[in-house]
């Protein structure tokens, strides 16, 4: 007989709900049956960057027939505020609007078209207020949403100030639309004594919870959220999801009857936030090998009209600017810059890929200062050695892999050779120019805030053997509903068929955190094995006091129990100890230990462990247009021991091809009035799977176990791939840099565009000729 | 005369019959809210991420053609007739999986699902295409379908292991299927009009009666393709009014080859028209094969692309460069009129009143003639040019430029000529000092602008450097030019 029973830890089972992708059977929100006399809903926005509302006329709209409902800041039955982290942050705008596009009204109607027609009629009038539209703007104003954060640590003035080489730089990071596949979505479906059920496509039902209520002026236990599945997340979903869920809640307060709100996706992508834009300023000091010795850098991030998550996006930009280097005098100052555009949320990497981007420009100014390669800088500022393993907010590095990490992908990605072969191609191609990087990283794993590091789970077993498993985490693709299962599969060594994963929902595991910052299957898989756990023991308790043997003789193998000599099916054991009046449900709750910060000193070891990773890829360029192509990648990735390879590598691979779309294809164009251009896949282009590396080599770091004492010693892997990608800009920049012989900076920003690389490399020409 | 006011078709096998459907009703609105088959997802609502994507079966010759298209901006009208597969209708009868299902299951090719129906039903006709096994065309086949989980790696592992197999139970009855869909024709002379509430829809069935139509309905909206006319639909909420249907009239499909051009029916789309230009043209066919995606080449129409007259279209410049024509057709009879002369401002025609194209006619190359074109876009695949350029010159026994036709897209209000660029190189070799003089003088040509796709400095620089691009590969073919063929 096997002894392992399908579906444990370790195996690459596929998603939970594979069958039913594929067959269209997997419901989201808008494909629920819509119970009788569900209404539609449509938001009436800005087209203003910043005004005032002097009148506004609803007459028309509601006189349209079909028309159920309109909602404005002055319906609000409760408080007009859904602010995650600050206060005072309306979902519906009062008095003022703040960016084109800003809701300031919604309609429910009978249908989608009516509800548009009729938030088309609203009339408005405006008095137009002077708009701040750029980071440079918003810094000349000093117009923050949230304090300035400052990061520091040694004496950096003195240190800049004593070093043998001393640069200046500046880096343009553009943002990135999140372009989850299902636009938002809400369904909010009134309930009696007032109470409300919103089925929500967000990763955070909490704060859905919490939102809604506050907008209806209800208890938290009034209001209750589910989400079974999201189509796409990546963190658009995680504070954003309340702007939808909370303006659903309100017309179907108001109309008393269910209401969906599903934004078309030129609504989604005007209205609702997207990874912050960054103006990055940095001044460096050197030794002759390119070794740092103090730096000072300047994170400015485009924040829009409200902080919303942005002093978090901040903080997690903060303490990934250092990346895998060592600075030993360190000042890194976070602007939250205020502006009338729409509010940036979070998205994959939260920070953590801005922050990286831009200690990378630096190890590339020094290289290109000094005349070395890259490659000598980085290594000469590597964490390692006494002395030199503490980042500058203060955490010890007690897992460094990133001596073994560059080792190991330089030899995968063969990238000495390369690297010649390259350089002698470049010496005779006159239009074709290639370049070739290596990139490691490191990521810290945990939010920020130790607060949010917990999570609880449920867990019951049924009198056949059948297992319902319920956690905080939310399913938005990453296949966190399969590796939970799978923890509870391991323990109680049963086939995950046997295990059913239910929708998330506030009723059922309250408190939650989002689902975010790579956290996932570290904080619910550990709820999870705790819950389990708690039976488990508790059959053990039973069958050993009911069979008359020692604890020690009650083992659990695959799909059986072993009681000294008797075998009982799973099913078996579970009917008997009900039976006899066992509890077979339980909770678990899991925080994960040792962490603390200091968000006001930004100091204090926030993260549990670090995730580490490294790419090398090879780009060309055509230097008569500035188109590129990624031509090879080269990927090894931490998952510590993967709980899933399978889904691990899933996440490997679209992180990645998600980065590369940030730094390469992808470019948000507002225009001189505030407003958005590109709102839609015919002009906002993420990538195809044309631009899919065509020699793409992933593989997963063999024998490494999480040094932390994580589930199954497994590591969080929902961001760090997708920074992986900055090896793509490296390469296309190295590329572009051979133009000039190396001997300049290439000026070029991201995303790496035809444009951008055009004229990087025109302005190279001139400065060599 | 009988007058049908409604359409039939096989919805996964099982017969349909619409009444008087609004003319702009979409296929996947009709799916999703009348069907209550919600497995077709809506992504997009513009033909540009393809979870939307269905299959539409008809009979060609004796088998079933099946085509990827995109069901949000294809009108239900356009269904008449046809078998329409959703992603609901692969499934055996004992609820096994299809090839095209069981593929990306097995590679692990869905994270989030929402774009996984679509990725199947294009998958699906790509399992019933048998000359698109090779890397380049499955990654043509999937260039209308976004995926933001999962990097594509593992749905290109699955479209390889089912591209061009065609073994599935569909071509196991194909026979019945044709059958059935023969069933659904129409007696000849059965024209569709349909006059309801909603509007009016005609779909004539031959040129004498498109004639008439449009003589008595001069405003009416002409429905070729759809992937243009569909987005007045679904972005700018317009009620059409009154549509023609130029897809019943076999005339306007026919693309027919003669010693000396190639003359393209104005509703043939581009899948049909690419097999006939890679002999003559090759880099025009290559260009043919980045417009828009696999699903908009299966609806989209050269003779569209021609008549909205928008700057940025694919195909006019180079159609400029080969000195084609415009056959424009009326009650009245029949003109033609050279392309430079079609396009008179911002997606303005020369089309009068009660006239419409009815085809191009593109000039065959003589021995000797060179021919490129190009087109600059942020991405590879399915996206709008930024600039498009297309070069045409013929030469003399001495290497002098005899004729030089040169226009681009995306530089000027309308597809456009750059005369001073070509009076440049006339009766010159051409060589690096001609492309400078010829560079030079595209200043005067053009006045780009700036927009979200580039700007006016951009636009001018890749201008003139895709005319030296051009010179490389004509004087040194063996230098690598451009990244897509590394």
């Amino acid at each position: 007989m096997n002894d392992m029973p399908k579906g444990g830890v370790r195996q690459a089972l596929r998603h939970d709900s594979a069958v039913k992708h594929v067959t269209g059977e997997a419901q989201y929100i808008d494909d629920m049956p819509e119970l009788p006399g569900t209404l539609h809903a449509w938001l009436a926005t800005s087209t203003k960057a910043h005004a005032r509302i002097l009148r506004m006329d609803l007459s028309a709209a509601l006189a349209l027939p079909g028309v159920a409902a309109i909602v404005t800041a002055r319906d609000i039955p409760g408080r007009n505020d859904i602010a995650p982290i600050l206060k005072g942050e309306p979902v519906l705008a009062d008095g003022v609007v703040e960016h084109v596009g800003h809701p300031f009204a919604a309609v429910a109607a009978e249908t989608m078209e009516t509800a548009r027609r009729a938030a088309s009629l609203i009339e408005v009038e405006y008095e137009e207020l002077p708009p701040i539209l750029s980071i440079e703007q918003a810094i000349a104003e000093q117009a923050f949403v949230s304090r300035v954060l400052t990061m520091q640590r040694g004496d950096w003035r003195e240190g800049l100030r004593q070093a043998r080489h001393r640069r200046t730089g500046q880096l343009e990071i553009g943002g990135q639309d999140h372009f989850y596949l299902e636009s938002q979505v809400a369904l909010a479906i009134p309930q009696e004594d007032g109470d409300m059920l919103v089925h929500s496509s967000t990763q955070h039902p909490t704060e859905v919870q919490h939102g809604v209520a506050t907008l209806l002026g209800l208890a938290n236990n009034a209001v209750t959220v589910e989400c079974r599945r999201m189509g796409g997340g990546f963190g658009g979903k995680e504070s954003q999801a309340t702007i939808i869920a909370g303006i659903a809640a309100l017309l179907a307060r108001r109309s008393s009857r269910p209401v969906k709100l599903r934004l078309v996706r030129d609504d989604d992508m005007i209205v609702t936030g997207k990874r912050h834009d960054f103006l990055i300023r940095y001044e460096v000091g050197f030794d002759d090998e390119g070794r740092i010795e103090a730096i000072d850098m300047e994170l400015a991030a485009r924040c829009g009209n409200v902080a919303d998550l942005s002093p978090a996006v901040l903080t997690r930009a903060l303490c990934h600017m250092d990346n895998c280097y060592f600075l030993p005098a360190v000042r890194a100052r976070g602007l939250p810059c205020r502006t009338n555009t729409v509010s940036n949320t979070a998205f994959r990497g939260f920070g953590g890929p801005q922050g990286m981007l831009a200690i990378e420009a630096v190890i590339g100014t020094i290289a290109h200062a000094l005349g070395r390669p890259a490659d000598q800088v980085r290594a000469a500022n590597y964490y390692g050695g006494a002395g030199r393993d503490v980042t500058p907010y203060g955490q010890r590095i007690r897992d460094n892999l990133i001596p073994r990490i560059t080792r190991e992908i330089a030899a995968q990605a063969d990238y000495e050779r390369r690297r010649r072969e390259i350089d002698a191609f470049n010496a005779t191609s006159p239009v074709i120019r290639k370049g070739l990087a290596l990139f490691p990283l490191k990521f810290g794993i945990s939010f920020n805030l130790p607060t949010l590091n917990q999570a609880g789970a449920l867990v019951h077993v049924y009198t056949d053997g059948s297992v319902h498993l319920n956690h905080g985490g939310t399913e938005m693709g990453q296949g966190l509903f399969t590796k939970v299962a799978q923890v509870v599969a391991e323990v109680f060594r049963i086939d995950i068929d046997h295990i059913k994963v239910s929708a998330a929902s506030t009723a059922k595991v309250p408190n939650t955190s989002a689902t975010a910052a790579s956290s996932g299957s570290d904080l619910n898989g550990m709820a999870a094995m705790q819950a389990a756990q708690t039976i488990k023991n508790r059959m053990i308790s039973f069958a050993a006091e009911h069979f008359g043997v020692l604890p020690e003789q009650v083992e659990f193998a695959a799909n059986r129990i072993i009681v000294g000599n008797r075998t009982l099916a799973f099913g078996e054991l579970a009917h008997l100890a009900w039976a006899n009046r066992i509890s077979l449900s339980a909770t678990g709750f899991y925080r994960t230990p040792e962490i603390h910060f200091d968000l006001e000193r930004m100091q204090g070891e926030p993260f549990y462990y670090f995730t580490y990773g490294a790419c090398v890829a090879e780009a060309a360029i055509d230097t008569l247009t500035g188109e590129s192509r990624i031509l090879r990648a080269d990927i090894l990735q931490d998952c510590g021991s993967s709980l899933n390879p399978a889904i691990d590598m899933g996440q490997i691979e679209g992180g990645f091809v998600q980065g590369m779309g940030w730094l390469t294809c992808e470019e948000l164009v507002w225009d001189a009035t505030g407003a958005l251009r590109t709102h839609a896949p015919s002009t906002y282009k993420i990538p195809v799977s044309r631009d899919l590396p065509p020699v793409f080599n992933v593989r997963i770091l063999e024998d490494a176990p999480n040094r932390a004492a994580t589930v199954f010693r497994s590591k969080g892997i929902g961001e760090p791939p997708l920074m992986l990608a900055i090896a793509t800009w490296l390469a296309i920049r190295d590329a572009v840099a051979s133009v000039g012989g190396h001997r300049h900076a290439p000026p070029l920003d991201a995303p790496a565009t035809p444009e951008r690389i055009l004229m990087a490399v025109e302005a190279l020409r001139k400065g060599a000729g | 005369m009988a007058m049908p006011d409604a359409i039939s078709f096989l919805l996964n096998g099982e017969l349909r019959r619409i009444e008087r459907p609004a003319p702009e009703r979409t296929v996947l609105d009709h799916l999703r809210l009348v069907e209550r088959r919600t497995g077709t997802k809506e992504g997009c609502a513009e033909g540009d991420c393809g979870a939307c994507t269905v299959v539409l079966g008809e009979r060609s010759g004796d088998a079933v053609s099946y085509r990827a298209v995109n069901s949000c901006i294809l009108f239900t009208t356009e269904l008449d007739g046809k078998l329409l597969l959703t992603v609901e209708g692969l499934r055996d009868a004992d609820g096994g999986l299809h090839p095209a299902q069981r593929a990306l299951v097995e590679h692990h090719g869905s994270q989030c699902g929402y774009c996984t129906p679509g990725f199947v039903m294009t998958l699906f006709a790509l399992h019933h295409a048998p000359e698109m096994t090779d890397e380049d065309s499955i990654h043509q086949a999937l260039s209308g379908n976004l995926c933001r989980c999962t990097g594509y790696r593992p749905i290109l592992a699955a479209a390889r292991s089912v591209a061009g197999v065609g073994d599935d139970r569909f071509a196991r009855m194909a026979r019945e299927l044709l059958g059935r869909l023969d069933g659904l024709r129409r007696a000849p002379g059965m024209a569709t009009v349909i006059d309801g509430e909603y509007g009016r829809y005609d779909a004539p069935e031959s040129l004498a009666a498109l004639d008439r139509l449009l003589t008595a309905h001069p405003g009416a909206h002409l429905l070729a393709g759809g992937t243009d006319l569909g987005l007045l639909v679904t972005k700018q909420h317009r009620a059409l009014g009154h549509v023609i249907s130029l897809n019943r009239i076999p005339e306007l499909s026919r693309i027919e080859a003669s010693a000396d051009a190639l003359i393209v029916g104005a509703a043939a789309n581009y899948t049909d028209i690419l097999p006939r230009l890679e002999n003559d043209w090759p880099s025009f066919a290559a260009l043919i094969r980045r417009l828009g995606s696999w699903q908009i080449r299966n609806l989209g129409t050269m003779g569209g692309n021609v008549a909205n007259a928008s700057p940025i279209g694919d195909s006019p410049p180079a159609l400029l460069a080969l000195g084609a024509e415009a056959i424009i057709r009326s009650a009245g009879g029949e003109r033609v009129l050279p392309l430079e002369r079609f396009f008179l401002a911002y997606r303005r025609t020369a089309l009068d009143a009660g006239e419409y194209l009815r085809a191009l006619r593109i000039p065959r190359p003589a021995a000797g003639d060179f021919f490129r074109t190009y087109k600059v876009s942020k991405r590879f695949e399915q996206d709008i040019s930024a600039v498009c350029g297309a070069f045409f010159l013929r030469f003399d026994d001495a290497g002098r430029v005899t004729l030089a036709r040169i226009a681009y897209g995306g530089m000027a209000a309308t597809p456009k000529r750059a005369v001073g660029a070509e009076a440049a190189l006339a009766g010159r070799r051409f060589d690096a000092a001609a492309v400078d003089a010829a560079i030079a003088a595209l200043a005067d040509d053009f006045t780009p602008i700036d927009d979200f796709r580039a700007s006016a400095t951009y636009r001018r620089h890749v201008a003139g450097n895709l005319l030296r691009r051009a010179l490389m590969e004509r004087t040194a073919p063996e230098t690598p030019t451009g990244v897509l063929a590394l």
